[in-house]
């Protein structure tokens, strides 16, 4: 473990500490942060225990609104707001935990749903007084690009911190145990409905802090903004892509897939939906556990 | 009454239906301590069932379990595994993509009772799975899974073992060394259901059996006795005495 955050966790802190002085497309790094805090925390659920939530960017959204209300309405300073941000995200998840009696596609487009739902009620003009409604929102008085920077490296590093922990950890193996089954996860001991819910809560609160940074980071948004379900789409293709259940794969896969997206992407949008598609159908159908399973038919062991 | 006279299982009148149709329908059995009780019967009379609902995968619709004197009836699996009850499944349900090893060891953080010394590589070692220590489970092949799913239950140290058909598809010297296995884990004082369609198993290793058909008891006692009751012969060999 000590050799994983040695060499994993320090090396991409220290390249995204170091990068800004380097580079100065410095909204381009930071949203490289968000998407590999994203993937990490949607490999916290997904990974480890199998479920696959399409509205996992209702949790990023509910941090943004958390954040963006507290400093709007009491003026908050900004590193409470965040707390509340993500104290908001993991209300939602809470909220949510019935879904995970649901199995498959079903939990997957019942949370798109409801993530869907919240971006409603978010949106909705009656409710402008509190959330500004359709209109977005904006927080010029606590913009600082520099240490909502810095926080959001803070962020990844303890969201890799606590993968680093479940790929090393005994609570990690029994999330695997009750993913692969949970029947037999309850007879080796392992009290499934409450683990099961400790991981989602845990993916929900780094997708809460991502988004609370996010809307400090860039301060003027819309609700569409935040509740974009590309947010889930990329997060989902980075750790399909990369590999589930490593702390490299998701890494790989967002350094990978979302450099190309920057260098074609952007200028040539349609082809790039069109090769997603293809790359999402051809990764479930040939190469389900991602690209680190090629080292793992190796035999090699992938942190 | 006599706490030291009371079984360690008590199981009463117990119920399990699905839909309409009793899977279970009034049965009862007691188990002591170090005791290894057979339970046989043809396909679908309940011997799974009544596994799958002591074992927690089931709430019973009727009926008392007592383990150790306490109520467990309708307890969640790993409550009843940290009160010293464990299990292994007819078609073995090992963590397929897990190593053989990480399969105990997850047991053994989670479900192990008390804090003696947990050794992994002996408990491998004495199910013959030593060599496969590092690989995934799903290179096992069945017998070597249901040996997988009896090294997991050990990890948790149970007092009750639950086994469904643990012998089917192993050749002879492995049928011995399992039934060897089984009476030591019995004289070591942990109480056996054994649940077994090759009754030259059960013979070797129960001293008394249960003969269900249809979720009842039809028969309990001896198998030698077993063989000599109509009914007994009846419900297995039924179809050929008709003919
Ligand atoms: N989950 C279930 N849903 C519906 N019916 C079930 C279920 N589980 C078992 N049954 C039915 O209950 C009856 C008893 O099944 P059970 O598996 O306990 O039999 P068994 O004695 O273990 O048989 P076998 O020797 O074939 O393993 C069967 O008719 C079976 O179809
Ligand atoms: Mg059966």
């Amino acid at each position: 473990m000590a050799r994983h955050l040695l060499l994993i966790l320090l090396p991409v802190v220290a390249a995204f500490a170091i990068l800004p002085s380097v580079y100065t497309n410095h909204l381009m790094l930071f949203n490289f942060i968000i998407f590999m805090t994203l993937a990490q925390g949607l490999n916290v659920i997904y990974g480890f225990t199998g479920y696959l939530p399409f509205g996992y960017v209702g949790f990023f959204g509910a941090g943004s609104y958390g954040f963006s209300l507290m400093v709007i309405h009491l003026q908050a300073p900004p590193f409470v707001a965040l707390l509340i941000g993500a104290a908001a995200a993991v209300a939602l998840a809470l909220l949510l935990t019935p879904l995970l009696r649901l199995s498959g596609v079903y939990f997957s487009i019942a949370n798109l749903a409801a993530a869907l739902a919240v971006l409603q009620v978010v949106s909705n003009p009656n409710l402008e007084e509190i959330t500004k409604g359709p209109y977005g929102i904006s927080l010029r008085g606590v913009f600082n690009p520099t240490l909502s920077y810095g926080t959001a490296v803070a962020v990844l590093a303890a969201t890799l911190a606590l993968v680093i922990y479940l790929r090393n950890s005994h609570f990690g193996m029994a999330l695997k145990a009750i993913r692969e089954d949970p029947i037999s996860a309850g007879m080796a001991g392992i009290n499934v409905v409450r683990e099961r819910v400790v991981a989602w809560l845990l993916s929900a609160l780094i997708a809460g802090l991502a988004g609370g940074v996010f809307a400090w980071y860039v301060s003027v948004f819309y609700p569409e903004t935040v509740f974009s379900v590309e947010f889930s789409v990329f997060a989902i293709v980075f750790v399909l892509f990369g590999g589930n259940a490593t702390v490299i794969g998701p890494i790989l896969g967002v350094v990978i897939l979302y450099g190309i997206y920057n260098a074609v992407g952007i200028s040539t949008p349609q082809y790039f939906q069109l090769i997603y598609g293809v790359l999402i159908m051809g990764l479930v159908l040939f190469l389900p556990n991602g690209l680190v399973s090629l080292l793992q038919r190796w035999g090699i062991d992938v942190p | 009454m006599f706490p030291d006279a009371a079984p360690l299982l008590a199981v009463d009148g117990l119920v399990k239906r699905f839909g309409g149709f009793r899977a279970l329908d009034v049965l009862s059995l007691r188990l002591d301590a170090g005791e290894i009780l057979g339970l046989v019967g043809p396909n679908g009379s309940g011997k799974t069932t009544c596994i799958n609902v002591i074992s927690g995968l089931y709430r019973p619709d009727g009926g008392d379990i007592h383990f150790d004197g306490r109520s467990i009836g309708g307890w969640p699996s790993h409550r009843l595994v940290h009160a010293g009850i464990n299990r292994t499944f007819q078609v073995p349900r090992p963590f397929l993509t897990l190593t053989v090893r990480e399969n105990v060891q997850v047991a053994l953080a989670y479900g192990r009772r008390g804090d003696g010394v947990a050794d992994v590589d002996a408990l491998l070692l004495s199910l013959d799975l030593d060599a496969f220590a590092d690989r995934p489970a799903k290179e096992l092949n069945s017998a070597q899974q249901k040996m997988l799913d009896l090294a997991r239950a050990l990890a948790t140290r149970p007092r009750l073992l639950l086994i469904d058909e643990l012998a089917a598809g192993l050749n002879a010297a492995e049928l011995e060394r399992v039934a060897v296995k089984l009476k030591d884990l019995a004289r070591s004082g942990i109480a056996l259901l054994v649940v077994e369609h090759l009754m030259g198993f059960i013979d070797q290793i129960t001293d008394r059996i249960i003969v269900m058909n249809a979720g009842k008891e039809i028969f309990e006692g001896r198998l030698a006795e077993a063989a000599a009751n109509p009914q007994v012969v009846e419900v297995f060999f039924g179809a050929e005495h008709a003919a």
